[in-house]
């Protein structure tokens, strides 16, 4: 469904109709990417008492606008559209360049906010100057360098014992042709701009410290793009916060892990939306 | 940190698979098991309604089959794929589940006769048309496209004549339609061309031939590239719309790059039943970690096959497009730099009963109706695998009465050419 005023923003609702009587789940992808990352996270959950907005960001797959050129002005655009949304208390999901996001949304949610989920998160998030480079000038080889460094290691990206969404599937094939999709679809421009911002970021300390519901930091042991070592930081500026490192996991966690990831989630959401 | 994924050959013997959990087993196990045990009830229903990841039933997955499914996505650089019992069944598959009553395909006349088969008559029957083209002519692929046109097909190398499709210049007439392309590359397997690097949508395989190249097993395997943009198009309701066999799911909702595998397995496998056994999976997969070795030499003997017969008085015609002669040769330099793999046909000059002596003096060469086996075999389309195709249709494909069709295996090349030496020498004294 389409949420807010225009421009507005995708969001699937895990192939259940959305019911804002129900504690709410937003999950937040990053870099050119869309809602489709959550796949095995989002339909569950949505079936399992929570309503659902798994979001494409402003200028993303069917979001509508421009792809915005820092974290705060993502979190700016989407804010007041999950404040439309619904009233329920939310949980906050972001992966990556969306973990950076949930926590500026939280800062701007304040008490809605129940909890943040950070997957893949490392502050500060950078980036470096030879990918910035081809983001710009050779964008086919940068989201080929990226679908690598998305992964876990050598062959144990195409190796998952249960590939996702199901049995038959590249992992890392869906990962290049997302990225590929979304340029396409949304412009050649996005990967820089999501990129550069992503590198910006200077908030993720302020914004942890502020804090005011618990939050999980779900980190793969095998993350080539942000090892769980370079979330410490964000952490430990948290008020409440606990880790958790998934063996043999890279970057792409909801992916190569997806049951791992659901079932922190699901004790996770369980705690801090108190559904049953 | 390497900014390179494992490399094609590394892939063809790892993608998919590690070591088995339960017992530490290198190698892949059989899987021999109709069903999967559920975890609770919870976990019955998930899986049911897509919303975890697991087996249930054989016939929708298998472990043993997603390693062969994963290997070929990963060769193919696709997003996934779907096996089937047959090469047939994989074509028949992706027609499904484009398409029903009313649709159209634009096909490349230089087909399998089995595909030909399948366009031409039985399809029809269920009210799916097909307009068959020289793949050569890139007007008559734009022309024959209709409002109701939803696939245009062809094959890498088209059989037997070896017509190399041009699969940029036919994508882009497909994608300015606003329909995929899928093409058969059965003849080259992944080794010698990946189409999706060209712009192809749609790839299949007869898994019997090449990919399993032992002439043991028979299947099918279909990959998606994850390029088409399926809601774009607008054309395919099947995948952008609700569907009442899966409580309203909007596949390209589910996924963006993969909506039609999902539809593919859940609708396709579900109720059509035509899935891959673990044990052919198993045999596939075995010879699948030699592709690139088997190929390499496949090519090399064919090449060397075709020098010989091309000096040959008893030799009217060749079709091999690494020759300078050949239309397309240009082309397979462009496409298939690593080769025009091993299949080919040539025309013996003489009578029906000189092409019969040749077959039967053979003793290396395997007269019986395949390609792609490790062992060399030889047929006669004309009264065999085109059997019922049109004489005008035969003609335009390039088939005559003489014409044979060698497959080129791995055996020595001095036992190949003595061979062929020998059979080409009857064929002359009933001449």
């Amino acid at each position: 469904m389409l949420i807010g005023s225009a421009p507005r923003l995708y969001a699937y609702t895990g192939g259940k109709t959305f019911d804002a009587r129900l504690p709410a789940i937003v999950f937040i992808h990053g870099a050119q990417l869309d809602h489709s990352v959550w796949i095995l996270q989002s339909r569950y959950l949505a079936h399992h008492g929570y309503a659902v907005l798994a979001l494409d960001l402003p200028g993303h797959g069917r979001s509508e606008g421009e792809a915005l050129a820092s974290v705060e002005a993502m979190a700016d655009a989407i804010a007041p559209r999950l404040a439309a949304a619904t009233g329920q208390p939310l949980l906050l999901v972001g992966h990556s360049m969306g973990s950076l996001i949930s926590l500026e949304l939280a800062r701007r949610l304040g008490p809605r906010v129940a909890g943040v989920a950070l997957l893949g998160t490392a502050f500060p998030m950078k980036v470096s100057d030879a990918l910035l480079t081809a983001t710009r000038e050779a964008p086919d080889a940068a989201i080929e360098m990226i679908d690598v460094w998305s992964h876990a290691p050598s062959i144990a990206a195409f190796n998952r014992p249960l590939s996702s969404p199901g049995p038959g599937f590249s992992i890392p094939g869906q990962g290049r042709a997302l990225m590929r999709h979304i340029a396409r679809r949304n412009g050649a421009s996005v990967l820089a701009t999501d990129f550069a911002a992503c590198n910006a970021y200077a908030g993720g300390l302020e914004a942890a410290a502020a804090l005011r519901c618990p939050a999980l930091f779900l980190l793969g042991a095998s993350d080539q793009m942000t090892p769980p070592r370079a979330a410490r930081a964000l952490r430990e500026a948290c008020p409440e916060a606990t880790e958790i490192v998934v063996p043999g996991s890279g970057h792409a966690l909801m992916s190569e892990a997806a049951g791992p990831v659901l079932e922190a989630l699901k004790h996770f959401a369980a705690r801090v939306l108190r559904v049953a | 940190m390497s900014a390179e994924f494992p490399r094609f050959d590394t892939l063809s013997l790892h993608a998919g698979q590690a070591p088995d959990p339960a017992t530490g087993a290198r190698a892949v196990p059989i899987y021999a098991s109709s069903s999967f045990v559920f975890e609770d009830s919870d976990h019955a229903a998930a899986l049911f309604n897509m919303e975890r990841a697991g087996h249930v039933y054989s016939r929708i997955s298998n472990p043993t089959v997603a390693v062969f499914e994963e290997r070929m996505a990963a060769l193919e650089r696709g997003v996934g794929a779907v096996a089937t019992a047959s090469g047939q069944a994989a074509l028949h598959l992706a027609i499904a589940t484009l398409m029903g009553a009313g649709g159209h395909i634009v096909a490349s006349r230089s087909l399998y006769g089995g595909s030909h088969n399948l366009l031409a008559y039985t399809l029809a029957r269920f009210g799916i048309a097909t307009t068959f083209v020289d793949p050569r002519e890139l007007g008559q692929w734009r022309e024959a496209i209709r409002p109701e046109t939803r696939l245009l097909y062809g094959e890498t190398l088209g059989n037997p004549g070896l017509d190399v499709l041009d699969i940029p210049a036919v994508a882009s007439i497909a994608h300015e339609a606003g329909v995929p392309l899928m093409v058969d590359s059965t003849f080259t397997t992944p080794w010698l061309v990946q189409p999706f690097e060209h712009g192809a949508d749609l790839v299949y395989h007869s898994a019997t031939k090449f990919l399993g190249g032992h002439g043991t097993a028979i299947g099918g395997v279909l990959v998606d590239g994850g390029a088409f943009d399926w809601e774009a198009s607008g054309l395919f309701p099947t995948l952008t719309e609700p569907y009442a066999g899966f409580h309203g799911m909007v596949f390209a909702e589910e996924s963006t790059v993969a909506p039609f595998l999902l539809r593919a397995r859940r609708e396709g496998l579900r109720d059509f039943g035509a899935c891959m056994s673990p044990h052919t999976a198993f045999l596939l997969l075995q010879g699948l970690e030699t592709l690139p070795l088997r190929m390499a030499r496949h090519v090399d003997n064919a090449r060397k096959v075709v020098a010989f017969l091309a000096d040959h008085p008893q030799v009217a015609a060749i079709a091999w497009p690494e020759l300078p002669s050949h239309p397309d040769h240009a082309l397979a330099r462009r496409l298939l730099p690593r080769g025009c793999g091993a299949v080919f046909s040539f025309d013996l000059a003489g009578s029906r009963a000189a092409g019969r002596a040749f077959v039967e003096t053979l003793r290396v060469f395997s007269h019986l109706a395949n390609v792609g086996d490790a062992k060399s075999l030889v047929i006669h389309p004309a009264s065999t695998t085109h059997f019922r195709v049109p004489d005008e249709d035969l003609a335009r494909a390039g088939i005559t009465q003489g014409t044979i069709r060698l497959s080129v295996g791995l055996e020595d090349i001095d036992d190949l050419l003595e061979d062929l030496a020998r059979a080409l020498k009857a064929a002359a004294k009933v001449n």
